[in-house]
């Protein structure tokens, strides 16, 4: 490791989220330094393949409790996509579903204390939703060529209207990428400052005050766990609906 | 703020890469088939099931309505047996009833028949006696024999008067 000039756990609320260089690295120009969000990203993979594959590795019919849960993971999304695209998705499930548990699991494991959320990075985030935003916005124009275009005229709408609303449809459509990203960003950030901060306040508050800073922090650790899953299933679904505005123009 | 750190975004971009298209190749390639396998042999073999039990069901039912059939074929050939039996019965009574009636009243005419002859001879012998007996009272009174034709008109009268 190398040593850093801040310290990791310093009372800075904004301190857990500081990038450090564990392995210095550079090829041709570019930074590519092994870095505690590229540990947790390797954490999180090897976590999904190894939950994937130890699971599954004795397929019974009737399934263990652990390929129960793999099962699932896997109907889950499936039945997202069926309800949000239809059969025409099933040829983007992997990455659908590779998104979905690739956001959970980096998610999940900045739940656990002293570690890093992958996903509390707006870069990484905004890379996500872009693949996304590219890659349906490009499937859109294959699919249905110029005529894509027509997703930003809504039916029925009066032609005096119209010269608005396709401003504004694609203003909206322009902002998915931002809007996708900043929402599992943000939401990430604010409950790790939120539990960093109410940490601070039970050492500050000591044995006598530090029980009510306590008990929030408990209970702020529940939510954020199910913030930590809800917002891994709203980027899955919000990428589901957007690949099915490309694959079915309205 | 740590996010806005711009130096920091290469490496955060390469690793997101390197680490992301890892998981969804192991996830496309490996992974998911292996579950969606492990799911659709699931479904098979539930539907199998399903069907196997169908058919049987569908087997025993045909049992039970071959077995009912079997049954209510016996019962009717048992009553039809016991019908034909209970007409051949009736038929060899009636015959035997009506043989026994014409032989009995075969006998009846001929024992009649038998009756009238036997009373003509008796009738015969009678007339017979009467005049013997006639002739030897009136030999015995008169000492002389009577007229046989007078006799014979004699007991006729006689006769003719004691049979009413």
């Amino acid at each position: 490791m190398s040593t850093e000039t801040h310290d990791p756990f310093a009372h800075s609320p904004m301190a857990q989220f500081e990038i450090r260089r564990f392995i210095p690295m550079e090829a041709g120009g570019i930074d590519v330094s092994f870095t505690n969000s590229s540990l947790f990203m390797v954490i999180a993979l090897s976590a999904i393949t190894l939950f994937l594959s130890l699971s599954m590795r004795r397929s019974a019919l009737v399934p263990s409790r652990w390929q129960s849960m793999a099962e699932l993971s896997y109907e889950f999304v499936a039945n997202m996509m069926r309800d949000t695209v239809g059969a025409a998705g099933q040829k983007f499930f992997p990455f659908v579903f590779t998104l979905f548990m690739f956001v959970l699991f980096t998610n999940m494991l900045g739940m656990v204390p002293y570690s890093f959320t992958v996903t509390s990075h707006i870069i990484v985030t905004f890379a996500l939703a872009s693949l996304v935003f590219i890659g349906v916005t490009v499937l859109g124009f294959i699919k249905h060529g110029v005529g894509y275009l027509k997703l930003f005229v809504p039916h029925g709408v009066p032609a005096v209207l119209l010269p608005l609303i396709v401003v504004i449809e694609v203003i909206s459509y322009l902002s998915r990428p931002i809007s996708l990203s900043v929402r599992l960003f943000a939401n990430m950030m604010a409950g790790h400052t939120m539990l960093k901060v109410f940490g601070g306040f039970i050492v500050m508050l000591g044995f006598l005050g530090g029980w009510l800073p306590l008990a929030f922090s408990v209970a702020f650790i529940g939510l954020e766990i199910l913030v930590a899953f809800l917002q891994a299933y709203v980027f899955a679904v919000l990428t589901c609906i957007y690949l099915n505005d490309a694959l079915h123009l309205h | 703020m740590p996010q806005l750190v711009f130096a920091d975004f290469a490496p955060q971009l390469v690793w997101l890469a390197i680490t992301f298209t890892l998981l969804y190749l192991i996830m496309a390639r490996v992974a998911l088939p292996r579950i969606a396998t492990t799911l659709e042999r699931r479904r098979d073999v539930i539907a199998s099931d399903l069907d196997q039990a169908a058919s049987l069901k569908r087997q025993g039912e045909d049992a039970l309505k071959a077995y009912e059939a079997a049954l209510a074929e016996a019962r009717a050939s048992a009553h039809a047996i016991a019908a034909e039996t209970r007409q051949r019965l009736t038929e060899e009574a009636d015959r035997e009833k009506a043989a026994m009636q014409e032989s009995t009243s075969k006998r009846a005419v001929e024992a009649e028949l038998r009756i009238a002859t036997a009373k003509t001879a008796a009738m015969a012998n009678v007339r017979q006696i009467a005049a013997e007996t006639a002739s030897a009272i009136v030999d015995k009174l008169l000492g002389a024999r009577p007229d046989s034709a007078a006799l014979n008109a004699a007991i006729d009268a006689a006769v003719t008067t004691g049979k009413d």
